[in-house]
């Protein structure tokens, strides 16, 4: 019995020592205790359904950015990509007066389209992935901007609320649109070849291509994928907003990767799990949603993500 | 003027220098020789400053001397030409010769009209005429080699050590620095002279001393020996590693591939070979004759100018190692670490990383359980020594680390398995292991190429040899012909024949 006790105890501790999944865990604990106590208001279900749909935008754009990075690369686009995706949809929904249908579908190939292009540039082409992505982030927040002449779509059909604001029962679409995103995510990454092949690609590229391992399809994938999950976090955004807004997005790249990280997830790739990232972007929201309730100038609170993102990173370094 | 007594230098508990003698004297050339791994190049570092000997004495001008660093040595009047050049690209010729020590003009600013005079007269002296304004990376490998010998004499080298500097070289380039050398020589440099081309030795040199597995074999003048004798002190008689007996030939046993057409770069020579199931071919060459450019080419990991060949008898193309693992052809890299193993992930990841989508479930799924029956059955199959499947490879030893590497292969219909380098850096007891294993797999009719840098291994082990010098093969031996000295003296002397 106590034999039983102690093996378990033991791997339970082996496991905090070793999984990735660890220290984003205890991050969002002691967080979430700590917001706790700073407010009344922070553990009700209310407040959490709503931290889950703050965040979920962000939350799907950390799904494409965990495959990328999982591999080796970064993807400075998915902010400006998104901003593009639902300026089109709006623009083919309003000006064009197309159904719905056919808005949604173009906002997908559009971010399937730039993700694929950052893909062929960074698989074939053997450019490095963050100026390839740079360079389309610019080029995806210019067309918007051309497609729109600069200002926001409005004047959507009513429905297209429903990604944005929408609720099944007590959950926010947003947050169920999420969850599905990062279960397939999940099958993807660890039950399918494909899957594996990224892991293995982060791990030792080179090792992977001499074994045998179609390195540049796959680094083709995790692009387009990325490409992808920018156009659903559009959807979502566009529901939210009611318009095509050009200008979305700013700086939603940064906490995508932000997400990422926190989650666990080696910025040199080869290690990391998609449940992380989840953790991860729950806790950004948390600190947002947090910083706001206490009543901290929202300037500062810049200043304290930026640090606390510091201080993970160094104790994840410490940790391995 | 150098003069080395008893060096010996040992990393961890391997000693790789077992008290080497050298003595230079001003104003000659000196040639080092050896085969590969026979402590050249960790010398010339001990006389360079940049490690530090376990025992024995240097002397300079009968003084002994310690070179704690290798400003130490420069100070002192050793001057080191490295194979892998230390110039900074971007930099131009006098930028990188007054590199850290630049001349200063009255206001700290830099003096560069005075280096320029400077570079200047030291390259008149060695007849050297090459653009001073441009970035390194834009003059020939000779031109840059220049540019170090230059940097050398800039502070006052009398000892010169270049280590293999004519490996990269055309002819005419050589012969240029051969001049240069000679003048050096008048001028009363001593020079070392690293190379493995003896017909260099015998133009250039005055003077040969002759390691071998970190021994001092001995020292002679060029004029008292002749070629045979050189590569007899270079090889020498060693022991017997245990091979495996070599089975008989079945000369009519079918090709499975076959290089028709390989050049490695424009205008260098063209190789063609055939391998045949159930026989190991042996690669043998000194470091850097192509061998391993010439599988990787193969396979389409390397940009050769030409790379025709056939797979099963019919013309193939393959774009990369995964077009190779769909006909049948496996790698093992030269480099473990860097080439083989994703370090830090499980022997079960390791294996399977080339055979996820073997074993499926509901078609899209890996089925897991297979998986690892799989890797558990390739793993027993080579006899990997581990805690289980799921232990971290980079826990294991070399040996194991190696067999993991090959484990990946067996799970699929296999036809030709490229072994480079197999037994690098693994005990004697592993190495053993793994020579068992290529037996049982020609047995089993896989065709294997062996690339080797050890000359005992090659003829333990290969069933024919193609000998490489300079980017391609110059000679193909097989049965009784396979001997050290005749593999040496292919991988060592004669003319290679280029093909526009």
């Amino acid at each position: 019995m106590s034999h039983d006790a102690n093996t378990a105890r033991h791997r339970a501790f082996d496991w905090l020592l070793h999984s990735p999944l660890a220290l984003p865990l205890v991050g969002l604990i002691v967080v979430s205790v700590l917001m706790a106590f700073a407010s009344d208001n922070f553990f009700t279900v209310n407040n959490i359904l709503n931290v889950l749909r703050q965040v979920s935008v962000v939350g799907i754009l950390a799904v494409g950015m965990t495959f990328v990075i999982l591999t080796g690369g970064i993807d400075l686009s998915v902010g400006a990509v998104m901003a593009l995706a639902g300026t089109v949809a709006a623009g083919i929904m309003v000006n064009m007066g197309l159904p719905g249908g056919v808005g949604i579908a173009a906002a997908l190939l559009v971010g399937l389209g730039l993700g694929l292009f950052n893909g062929v540039l960074v698989a074939w082409g053997k450019m490095p992935a963050i100026i390839v992505t740079l360079a389309t982030m610019g080029i995806a927040r210019g067309l918007g901007l051309i497609y729109s002449g600069g200002y926001p779509i409005s004047g959507l059909p009513g429905w297209v609320s429903w990604f944005g604001v929408g609720r099944v029962g007590i959950m926010p679409v947003p947050v169920i649109i999420m969850i599905v995103v990062y279960a397939l995510a999940w099958l993807l990454l660890q039950r399918t070849p494909f899957g594996r092949h990224v892991y293995a690609i982060g791990g030792n590229e080179t090792a992977a291509r001499l074994s045998g391992v179609r390195t540049r399809l796959v680094k083709l994938a995790v692009y387009a994928i990325s490409g992808l999950t920018a156009s659903l976090a559009a959807i979502v955004l566009t529901g939210r907003l009611m318009s095509g807004q050009p200008n979305a997005g700013v700086g939603f790249e940064l906490d995508a990767i932000a997400a990422v990280v926190l989650g666990g997830t080696a910025i040199a790739g080869g290690r990391g799990l998609i449940l992380g990232t989840l953790i991860g972007a729950v806790l950004l929201g948390i600190l947002n949603n947090g910083l706001n309730l206490v009543g901290i100038n929202p300037y500062m609170q810049d200043v304290i993500k930026g640090l606390i993102i510091l201080l993970a990173i160094y104790i994840g370094r410490e940790w391995r | 003027m150098l003069e080395l007594r008893g060096i010996r230098k040992s990393f961890g508990r391997i000693e790789v220098l077992h008290g080497v003698d050298l003595h230079v004297r001003a104003g000659e050339v000196h040639a080092l020789l050896g085969e590969n791994g026979a402590g050249k190049s960790t010398l010339m570092k001990i006389v360079s400053g940049i490690i530090q000997p376990s025992d024995g004495q240097i002397l300079i001008d009968g003084e002994p001397r310690s070179f704690a660093t290798y400003d130490a040595a420069i100070a002192a009047g050793v001057g080191i030409v490295f194979q892998e050049f230390s110039l900074i690209p971007g930099l131009t010729a006098v930028e990188n010769m007054f590199l850290a020590r630049e001349m200063r003009g009255p206001l700290g600013l830099l003096d560069r009209k005075a280096m320029r005079v400077r570079a200047q007269a030291i390259l008149r002296r060695l007849e050297v005429d090459l653009p001073l304004d441009v970035p390194i990376a834009r003059l020939s490998v000779a031109e840059q080699q220049f540019v170090e010998i230059a940097k050398a004499l800039s502070l006052d080298a009398r000892i010169l050590v270049l280590d293999e500097p004519t490996a990269t070289l055309t002819p005419s380039e050589t012969e240029h620095l051969f001049k240069v050398m000679r003048e050096l020589r008048a001028a009363g440099v001593a020079i070392v002279f690293i190379s493995h081309h003896l017909d260099e030795i015998f133009e250039i040199c005055d003077r040969i001393t002759v390691l071998r597995d970190g021994e001092y074999v001995g020292s002679t003048d060029v004029a008292d020996v002749t070629i045979d004798r050189l590569v007899e002190m270079m090889v020498g008689r060693r022991i017997e590693n245990s091979f495996p007996p070599k089975p008989a030939r079945d000369p009519a046993a079918p090709v499975v591939l076959e290089a028709v057409e390989v050049q490695l770069r424009r205008g260098g020579p063209v190789s063609s070979f055939q391998l045949r199931a159930g026989e190991i071919l042996g690669f043998a060459g000194l470091v850097g004759s192509g061998r391993t450019e010439t599988v990787l080419s193969i396979l389409g990991e390397y940009p050769a100018a030409r790379c025709k060949i056939r797979v099963d008898g019919a013309e193939a193309r393959l774009r990369d190692p995964a077009d190779g693992l769909a006909r049948g052809i496996g790698l093992l890299p030269e480099s473990r670490k860097e080439q083989g193993l994703i370090t830090a992930f499980s022997i079960l990841q390791n294996v399977s990383v080339n055979n996820y989508g073997k074993y499926r479930q509901a078609h899209w799924f890996i089925d897991f359980k297979k998986e690892l029956a799989s890797t558990q059955a390739a793993m027993e199959q080579v006899r990997v020594k581990a805690q289980g499947p799921r232990a971290r490879v980079d826990t294991l030893s070399g040996g194991n680390q190696q067999k993991v590497v090959i484990a990946r292969w067996l799970n699929h219909q296999m036809r030709v398995l490229i072994f480079d380098e197999p037994t690098r850096g693994i005990d004697v007891g592993a190495k053993a292991e793994i020579y068992q294993l290529m037996r049982r797999f020609t047995a089993q009719g896989y065709a294997i190429i062996m690339i080797s840098s050890e000359l005992p291994e090659v003829i333990g082990m290969a069933d024919r040899v193609c000998v490489f010098r300079s980017g391609g093969i110059v000679a193909t031996v097989e049965g009784d012909a396979i001997t050290s000295e005749g593999i040496m003296t292919h991988a060592t002397t004669g003319k290679v024949h280029h093909v526009a």
